[in-house]
């Protein structure tokens, strides 16, 4: 379990060191082809989509990209997916549920883009669509925060039966910097909205939404990405092999029971 | 009154820049005596605006009701019957002063949450209906909202009956942390579930309809409605002017965008929706009950 406060992890998970998705992905698949395209508007290299194997097992991997120098980040928008990557991430979703393979999905984000071309494309539509899709998806949904959880941004990929953590990776309804300015009206005391907001992977196991803490290796997983990507895997392959036993409507029901049974309330 | 009326007018033609004018309504202008429109700046006395259901005169934007008034007005004269009315939120992650600004609110408005929901008739066809309301923490998410929608769109799939949602939200509950991100989910389950089972859902998207309300129930209506001039959108306006360090437009993110960018189906008036609601579930093969 991580040392770190949450104000710490926040930092440490945007430090440019911190090791991406891209760096996981060839640790952990055998093979990996990426497929492009929403077939609907365009390309977004936000999310990444495509199909590999992970020891015997093929799968559909859908991941957001944080880039790992100015120039990927400029091509992947800082993983901040417009509509047609979630577009895209729903079509391969759904290609993946007909061919009966299951999906795994890396959430790193700091939220959904927030720009005009994203509103005038329905960036809530595309959300909400993949919500409510993945929420039936007929095959099992792996998914793992491998850096930041930001917000509806992250959901679109996170409805799952299994959402793993990074030790140190931060799930939040709200990024720690807007919570100040609307709490304090100060953008600056974004570290003390960390702690409020309860978003480490430990606050996640405890509210239901996680199921497995990922250790990073002596407290940071850019210290061993091999390593990292071996826990990784190995959290994926269990995970996997638990839910692809179970028979498709118990799958579906208990992936509903997960999320239906979250909120706190009186009578 | 007439007089103060004009007086308020002119200021408001003047041309003054916009700080100034905002100033000018805090210190001038009692707020329960009149209402300024917020897209055409128009000033009209409340009783006149009250006097033709919020809307407003000059420019048809359809302003924000009370999820009584709305209730009131959509459903069948004593068909509504609450359900959940006493649910209470807890505060999940201890947030600062969420209990206390809640209660004050409880006291205030007399809503327990931002949404009430109820099984109703319209003209005389049952339905199972759920209205945000604004007035509570801007009609924000958290689990009162979830759940109670959760609910009831659960509800109608086991009667077999349509749902229909009048949204209004700021999105996300923020007090409530995670916990208020999943009743995206949660919601979004309901519905996908209601819709395998073939019912009909249409959704009423009213001023404003943002965030995460947007990015789940809000945008999952088989028929999606919108009111004249009402907000519609993901991000807040300030949030992408804040990106893209330029002004937007003033029809961004308005219902009439949103039609135009074909994600709504219908722009229906206030006065018309009874009419629109009530003939859409009968061609969908709802039946009027008769007493
Ligand atoms: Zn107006």
């Amino acid at each position: 379990m991580s040392e770190l406060t949450a104000w710490e992890r926040q930092l440490l998970v945007r430090e440019k060191t911190r090791p991406t998705v891209n760096d996981y992905i060839p640790l952990i698949f055998d093979e990996f082809y990426e497929l492009h395209g929403d077939r609907l508007y365009g390309d977004d290299a936000a999310i990444m989509g495509g199909i590999g194997r992970i020891d015997d097992q093929p799968v559909t991997i859908l991941a957001e990209v944080k880039g790992r120098d100015l120039n990927e980040n400029k091509k992947t928008n800082f993983a901040m997916p417009h509509p047609e990557g979630y577009r895209k991430a729903l079509r391969l979703a759904k290609q993946a549920e007909k061919f009966h393979r299951p999906v795994v999905c890396f959430i790193d984000t700091p939220g959904a883009f927030c720009g005009i071309e994203a509103e005038e494309r329905g960036q809530g539509e595309a959300i909400a669509r993949n919500i409510m899709e993945f929420m039936r998806l007929k095959t099992p949904v792996i998914s793992v925060v491998l850096g930041e959880g930001g917000s509806g941004g992250a959901l679109a990929l996170g409805v799952c039966d299994k959402l793993g953590m990074l030790e140190n990776a931060l799930y939040s309804v709200i990024s720690p910097r807007g919570c100040a300015s609307i709490l304090w009206k100060d953008a600056s005391r974004e570290h003390e909205a960390c702690d409020v907001l309860h978003i480490t992977a430990e606050d996640m196991v405890k509210f239901g939404v996680a199921e497995g803490i990922i250790e990073e290796p002596n407290g940071s997983a850019e210290h061993d990405v091999y390593k990292t990507a071996e826990n990784i895997k190995d959290f994926l392959v269990d995970s996997l092999k638990e839910n692809l036993r179970k028979d498709i409507d118990i799958l579906l029901e208990q992936r509903y029971t997960k999320f239906r049974k979250i909120g706190e309330f009186t009578e | 009154m007439s007089n103060i009326f004009n007086v308020v007018s002119k200021r408001f033609n003047s041309g003054s820049s916009e700080p100034e004018n905002k100033n000018n309504v805090k210190n001038n202008i009692p707020d329960n005596l009149f209402f300024k429109c917020p897209r055409c700046r128009t000033v009209v006395p409340r009783y006149t605006y009250r006097d033709v259901n919020r809307v407003c005169p000059n420019c048809n934007y359809h302003g924000r009701l009370t999820a009584q008034q709305r209730i009131a007005l959509t459903v069948d004269k004593g068909s509504f019957r609450e359900i959940d009315g006493g649910m209470m939120s807890r505060d999940p992650i201890d947030f600062p002063d969420y209990t206390k600004k809640q209660q004050a609110l409880r006291e205030s408005t007399g809503l327990k949450d931002a949404i009430i929901t109820g099984e109703a008739r319209i003209r005389r066809i049952p339905v199972m209906i759920g209205v945000m309301d604004t007035r509570y923490m801007m009609a924000s998410m958290g689990s009162v909202v979830g759940e109670k929608i959760t609910r009831t769109i659960e509800t109608a799939t086991r009667k077999k009956m349509p749902v229909i949602m009048f949204t209004a939200s700021g999105g996300a509950r923020m007090q409530e942390g995670i916990v208020s991100l999943m009743q995206m989910a949660k919601t979004s389950g309901a519905v996908a579930k209601h819709n395998e089972a073939g019912q009909l859902y249409i959704t009423v998207l009213t001023d404003p309809t943002t965030g995460g309300v947007t990015a789940s129930f809000a945008s999952l209506g088989d028929i999606i409605i919108a009111e004249p001039k009402v907000l519609v959108g993901f991000a807040g306006r300030r949030v992408i002017e804040g990106t893209i360090k330029q002004r937007l437009p003033d029809d961004f993110q308005l219902a009439e965008f949103l039609l135009d960018k074909g994600f709504v189906d219908m722009i229906v008036e206030r006065k018309r929706m009874r009419s629109v609601l009530s003939h859409l579930m009968t061609l969908h093969g709802y039946k009027k009950i008769e007493d």
